[in-house]
């Protein structure tokens, strides 16, 4: 299903692009020895160059230069063996050099690929434009002070990449696709810890509306959008608005908004109307980053297996369905914790267990994976127990919430409670027969005809034996003793 | 290529420097004649040229990823015509 903005000219077709601004994982800043940790007291993590003092000169990261390939390799672009760092121009008063220094003709990633993970296990490719290696600006502070804004540099100099899409994306929900797998690659690659509340990911939406078929209409950019819901709000309100200044015979003005969290809407941004003649031109401060093939060969090697490809793994291997398999990949820890609960185990029970009452208690409790009372290997228990009929699938739902509150062992809280599954015939039996003496009328409704009644006796037996019969057994201890 | 007086006020207010009519015009008559001394250049072959991006023979050199700067927050707020509570303290800059 395609998605359309209904106009009262007709549909309408969104065009979407977004630019991702990714804070790269580095201990100190793209240009500087300053610490790049979230959370610091104001202009503790600024040094003078930073702080753009006169005389002060940047000297590149190399870690961040390696988590620039690394992102590109991971993102399957081309990887460009040259590139410059350039001056961009502009004032503000969070940017205490006057220009961002940025990649602009010749970035240090080219053209990739993303495949985003759509409902019920579609899949679809989206071109990546180019990535490139950028620094933060500061933080302005507006609240605090009648007649000033508070300028932290804290953030000032921190490196960022930025991934700039094809505008290939044409609805809110691939953008959030795209983004949702984007955070995935970055994580599982270890460049970006993806952490929308505290910044480090932040996407510019570029949007436009055309007639289906027609040429690409004019776009607005709406910028520093901080949520994966918030950009399908940005796109939603900007391509309605767009829709009805069209159909009421105006034109689009090619400029940059604003998003409004409070009420989902997008405003024009005036003051950078001039700004966007920002005067580019190589830094010269610094030299061309030239790139040795064997280094990026090393880096090469670093990179994990990455989600599109453990996905993959999981549907040959475990035969697990694309939408199974795409949900559990999605998080890396979530991936890993999967395999080491299915490591010997039926992997699709692995997987049921996992996403189910596993997940479903992670959320309840509100924790998070590496706090759960229960490990991958005792879920792989508790999944041994069940596969190897020790105890029944409604049984190990009851060990399993036990775990949750002991964190004990699957066998050992099986033991202690006795709950270990009846397989031996003689009980069931035994059971069975003093059920249909007792009820000798339902006994004869089910000879008579009624064959529904076997899911009455199959619940009283299982309840006569505290649920520890094997239900197999006992459907088929049933069928013969009822017939006679 | 060539400016005239209005890219000449553009560029000024770009780059936050007031530069009154007066100069607007002198300014406009001494970048022109600049631009008209680098387009000579255009006059020689360069084909097969390699760009030169910097006179030095030599590529960007790289720092290892270690935090030794910073942790001086009184030096860097110490030029600042205001500060307060560790920020720079600016007139309002509010969208």
């Amino acid at each position: 299903m395609s998605y359309r903005i209904k106009g009262n000219t007709g549909e309408w077709e969104v065009v979407i692009g977004l630019e991702v601004h990714a804070q790269v994982i580095s201990k100190s800043k793209l240009f500087s020895g300053a610490a790049t940790a979230f959370g610091a007291d104001p202009n503790h993590h600024v040094s003078l160059v930073d702080a753009a003092m006169p005389g002060m000169l940047p000297v590149l990261n190399k870690e961040v230069v390696e988590q620039g390939v690394r992102t590109g390799l991971g993102l399957r672009a081309q990887i460009n063996m040259k590139s410059v760092f350039e001056r961009k121009n502009y004032f503000y008063a969070d940017l205490p050099q006057g220009y961002q220094i940025s990649q602009f003709l010749e970035p240090i990633v080219g053209e990739g690929t993303i495949t985003l993970d759509l409902e019920g296990g579609d899949v679809r490719e989206v071109g990546v434009e180019r990535m490139h290696l950028e620094q933060d600006a500061g933080k302005s502070v507006h609240d605090q002070h009648p007649t000033q804004s508070y300028i932290d540099l804290n953030r000032s100099g921190v490196a960022l990449m930025e991934i700039v899409s094809k505008p290939d994306l044409r609805s809110p929900e691939e953008a959030g696709a795209y983004l949702r797998k984007l955070r995935s690659i970055l994580r599982y690659l270890g460049t970006c810890d993806g952490n929308m509340d505290e910044g480090s990911m932040r996407a510019d939406v570029n949007v436009s509306v055309r007639k289906p078929g027609d040429e690409l209409g004019t776009r607005t950019e709406t910028k520093n959008v901080n949520s994966i819901r918030y950009v399908q709000q940005a796109i939603e309100h900007e391509a309605k608005r767009q829709v009805k200044i069209l159909e009421e015979g105006g034109e689009i003005v090619q400029e940059t908004r604003l998003f409004d969290a409070s009420n989902g809407t997008t405003r024009s941004m005036r003051s950078k109307e001039e700004a966007h003649d920002y005067r580019y031109f190589p830094d010269p401060d610094l030299l061309p980053l030239v790139l040795d093939p064997a280094w990026v060969e090393d880096i090469k090697a670093t990179i994990p297996e990455l989600p599109d490809e453990k996905k993959e793994r999981f549907i040959n291997d475990f035969g697990l369905s694309a939408y199974d398999a795409g949900i559990l990949v999605a998080d890396r820890e979530k991936a890993m914790f999967y395999e080491e609960v299915a490591e010997g185990r039926d992997p699709k029970l692995a997987a049921n267990w996992v996403m189910g009452d596993f997940f479903g208690a992670l959320n309840k409790s509100g924790l998070s994976l590496d706090a759960s009372p229960v490990s991958a290997k005792q879920l792989g228990g508790l999944i041994g127990l069940i596969k190897d009929n020790t105890i029944s699938g409604r049984i190990a739902k009851e060990v399993f919430e036990v775990m949750w509150e002991t964190s004990k062992d699957a066998d050992t809280i099986v033991e202690e409670k006795g709950l270990k599954q009846i397989t031996d015939t003689g009980p069931i039996e035994a059971a069975i027969d003093e059920i249909m003496a007792a009820n000798p009328n339902q006994v004869e409704a089910f000879r008579g005809g009624n064959e529904k009644l076997i899911g009455w006796f199959v619940g009283q037996t299982m309840k006569a034996t505290g649920g520890k019969a094997n239900p197999g057994m006992v459907n088929q201890l049933l069928k013969k003793k009822l017939a006679g | 290529m060539s400016v005239d007086k209005n890219t000449v006020a553009k560029i000024a207010r770009l780059a936050r420097i007031r530069v009154d009519e007066k100069q607007q015009e002198e300014l406009t008559g001494e970048l022109n004649q600049i631009l008209g001394w680098i387009e000579q250049l255009s006059e020689l072959d360069t084909d097969g040229v390699e760009p030169m991006t910097s006179v030095v023979e030599m590529t960007q050199p790289l720092r290892e990823d270690v935090i030794n700067d910073g942790y001086y927050v009184d030096r860097v707020t110490k030029n600042a015509p205001e500060s307060a509570h560790g920020f720079y303290a600016v007139p309002k800059v509010v969208e």
